[in-house]
């Protein structure tokens, strides 16, 4: 484990509202490791990432990057700190070519014209980096492609800016079974390649496949987070369905009444 | 892993190298998939010239004809290239017409009745469609009220403010020589060959520049032979256009010589190609085909969608102004009417007939050019014909919804085969 963590977050509230979806969430993620978000349908994980790319602000809470206090506002400052985002609904424009996608909002220009000759070189390049062979041409359409494929692009365009942070959130979720290796195997790389990665995923088998440590949102509570080699599936799925399994978790009974603030000491954040 | 579906055959940016019959499979393939792009437009226009053609050869195939198509369709192309912005964004300007109709009053009163020289008048008009695209792009993009909505309001207020113009119903005529001559007076014939031969080699030079230099990187690019066709066709197309036009077609050449190419020819072509420029080559224009395609999308990757949607409304209407000062040049005066009646129906017809698509997202300035021409030629040819303009309009019509199922079919066959 390294010493600082590359992104910790403590503390963060968000409201849509009056409905609380995230009480006094934190969470830490370290550099070369991948870190699993795991939840129920509504717990707030899309959320956490939106606040985290700065697509929502939130109304309390800080976020550190590197050690350092941020702020982060808007999608901008996000990817200028180098944290990238693959949505679940993925953010992809149908009408434009893999290369533009991958470019898109940062084209390569030379003076105010774009640069499509480099920008097309630097996409196969990254493309061919990921070990991605199964595109023939950077040149067609998005919509053309298949949900491995278009899963593929968001991530290579996620890694195209030298981002120290990925997170990809449900990257499997519309995938059969070889894709869904196949984008397994390319966070796993980049994780290896010395990135921070953040997965959000449903399916118990992938978050044990490739993470390294699991975080679980319960009803917007972040509660518990710990090394994936230090836990059961079936702990896990308790930690999403009732928040709490054993001495992990909610320190209440009924912690799925979620008006309950008490859960702060009860987040090992890694310690075990 | 366990499984990977990874193909051993080599890093993405190989493929076999192109070949001319490759670069047809490919169009064809696209066509079938419901990329027809501008074939449609194409095949209507040489099925109408061909019907004209047939029907009245002797007035629809002369010189003469052929020269007043462009001055004819000139206003209605240029609104549609705005137009073409707006459509992009998946929005509708209703209101282009009648601003043309202010732009041109602004102008008729600067140089008319006030008396400044035509460039202080031009460029009234041009600052006035600054100031109406402005006010449409913030009413849709910072309230948020649908573009439908502020410009339909904006077609009944401009046609309101033409009036009030004209001094109720009164028309201010346009005599100043320079504005005139834009939809009257033609280029001398050396001068439209000198244009024409300027802008093949200049085509010529923007496409073998970029064909070696992706040659040089390695890249994929269509077969040299392919790029020469292009060439050698715009070099036929202009060539034989000019020619035509540089023959004389005055009725009685000792009372006067009428030939050449019409002065609004080579400011369409201008407008044309730095419209397509700012679309393809800038990052603007990239943009602009993002928040067509997928707002969302293009928010999140930090493009300024708001700035984006106000910028269309202000080309649109600024380019609603030229045409309004082409349309003032062709009558030599600025009435009620004018950009009125069918002129921002032919001009949203001319955009998506040429292809530009009404769900946003897809579409050239070239759509504009192109389904400019096919709308002029019905009216030119129906005309011709005898046939009244209600006859007219219904045939208009009818190709528009023409091109508009066009539009929905493919979108819907390229939602099937997933190649939009
Ligand atoms: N923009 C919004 N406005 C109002 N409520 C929202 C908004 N976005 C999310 N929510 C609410 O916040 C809660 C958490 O949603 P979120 O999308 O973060 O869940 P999730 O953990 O990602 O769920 P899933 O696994 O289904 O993707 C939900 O109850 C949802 O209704
Ligand atoms: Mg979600």
């Amino acid at each position: 484990m390294s010493a600082t963590p590359l992104l910790e977050l403590r503390g963060i509230d968000k409201s849509f509202g009056p409905v609380q979806v995230l009480r006094d969430v934190a969470l830490t993620v370290h550099p070369g490791e991948v870190t699993a978000l795991v939840g129920d349908n509504g717990a707030g994980k899309s959320t956490l990432v939106k606040c985290i790319s700065g697509i929502h602000p939130t109304d309390a809470g800080e976020v550190l990057f590197n050690g350092e206090p941020v702020h982060i506002g808007s999608p901008r400052d996000a990817a200028a700190l180098g944290i990238e985002v693959v949505y679940q609904d993925l953010a992809l424009c149908d009408n434009l070519d893999i290369v533009q996608n991958m470019f898109l909002g940062r084209e390569k220009r030379s003076g105010i014209v774009l640069d499509e000759p480099t920008m097309e070189q630097l996409a196969a390049e990254t493309l061919a980096g990921l070990s991605v062979r199964t595109v023939t041409s950077l040149r067609q359409h998005v919509s053309s492609l298949s949900g491995g494929q278009r899963q593929t692009v968001a991530i290579a365009k996620a890694v195209l800016w030298n981002s120290k942070l990925v997170i990809l959130d449900e990257p499997t979720a519309a995938l059969g079974v070889a894709q869904t290796a196949q984008v397994l195997e390319l966070v796993r790389r980049l994780a290896d390649n010395g990135l921070a990665v953040v997965l959000i995923s449903h399916n118990m088998n992938d978050v044990f496949a490739v993470s390294d440590r699991i975080a679980a949102l319960y009803l917007g509570q972040m509660v518990a987070q710990v090394k994936t080699t230090d836990i059961t599936h079936a702990q896990v799925v308790e930690l999403i369905t009732a928040g709490r399994s054993g001495a992990l978790g909610l320190t209440t009974e009924t912690g799925s009444n979620g008006d309950g603030t008490q859960p702060a000491d009860s987040i090992p954040g890694g310690l075990r | 892993m366990t499984t990977t579906a990874v193909r051993k055959d080599g890093p993405a940016a190989v493929t076999p190298p192109p070949t001319i019959g490759g670069h047809a499979r490919t169009y064809l393939s696209r066509v079938r998939g419901g990329d027809v792009g501008a074939l449609p437009a194409v095949l209507g226009l040489i099925v109408l010239c061909t019907v004209f053609a047939v029907m009245r050869p002797s007035s629809f195939l002369s010189a003469g004809n052929f020269a007043n198509l462009f001055t004819q369709g000139a206003a209605v192309t240029l609104i549609a290239m705005g137009l073409v912005f707006v459509l992009l964004l998946g929005e509708i300007d209703l209101s282009a017409g009648f601003a043309s109709g202010v732009c041109a009053a602004v102008l008729a009163n600067v140089v008319t009745v006030l008396g400044y020289p035509w460039w202080v008048a031009v460029l009234a008009a041009i600052a006035t469609g600054l100031v109406i695209g402005t006010t449409l792009g913030m009413l849709v993009a910072k309230i948020g009220i649908p573009s439908f909505v502020v410009t339909l309001a904006g077609f009944l207020a401009f046609q309101g403010i033409v009036l009030m113009l004209m001094k109720e119903g009164t028309n201010i005529s346009v005599r100043d020589e320079v504005l005139v001559a834009i939809s009257n007076r033609n280029l001398s014939p050396a001068l439209g060959w000198a244009f024409a031969v300027l802008a093949v080699a200049g085509y010529a030079a923007v496409q073998l520049l970029r064909h070696r230099k992706r040659v040089a990187r390695g890249l994929i690019t269509d077969p040299i032979a392919v790029v020469a066709l292009r060439i050698v066709g715009l070099a036929v197309i202009l060539g034989t256009a000019v020619y035509v036009l540089n023959l004389e077609r005055s009725r009685n050449v000792l009372i006067s010589s009428l030939k050449g190419v019409p002065i609004v020819v080579p400011i369409i072509a201008m407008l044309l190609v730095i419209w397509t420029f700012v679309l393809q080559r800038t990052s603007y224009g990239r943009h602009i085909y993002a928040v067509g395609g997928n707002r969302e999308a293009a928010r999140r990757a930090g493009i300024e969608v708001d700035r984006i949607r106000i910028s269309v409304f202000v080309i649109c209407s600024s380019m609603a102004a030229v045409g309004g000062i082409v349309a003032a040049s062709r009558a030599n005066s600025v009435d009620p009417n004018t950009g009125g009646s069918n002129v921002l129906l032919y001009a949203v017809g001319a955009a998506v007939i040429g292809g530009t698509s009404l769900f946003g997202g897809k579409g050239r300035v070239f759509d504009a050019v192109l389904g400019g021409a096919v709308v002029a030629v019905i009216d030119n040819g129906m005309g011709l014909m005898g046939y009244s303009a209600g006859v007219k309009y219904v045939v208009t019509g009818v190709v528009l919804m023409l091109a508009a199922s066009v539009d929905a079919f493919s979108r819907r066959r390229a939602t099937a085969t997933g190649t939009r």
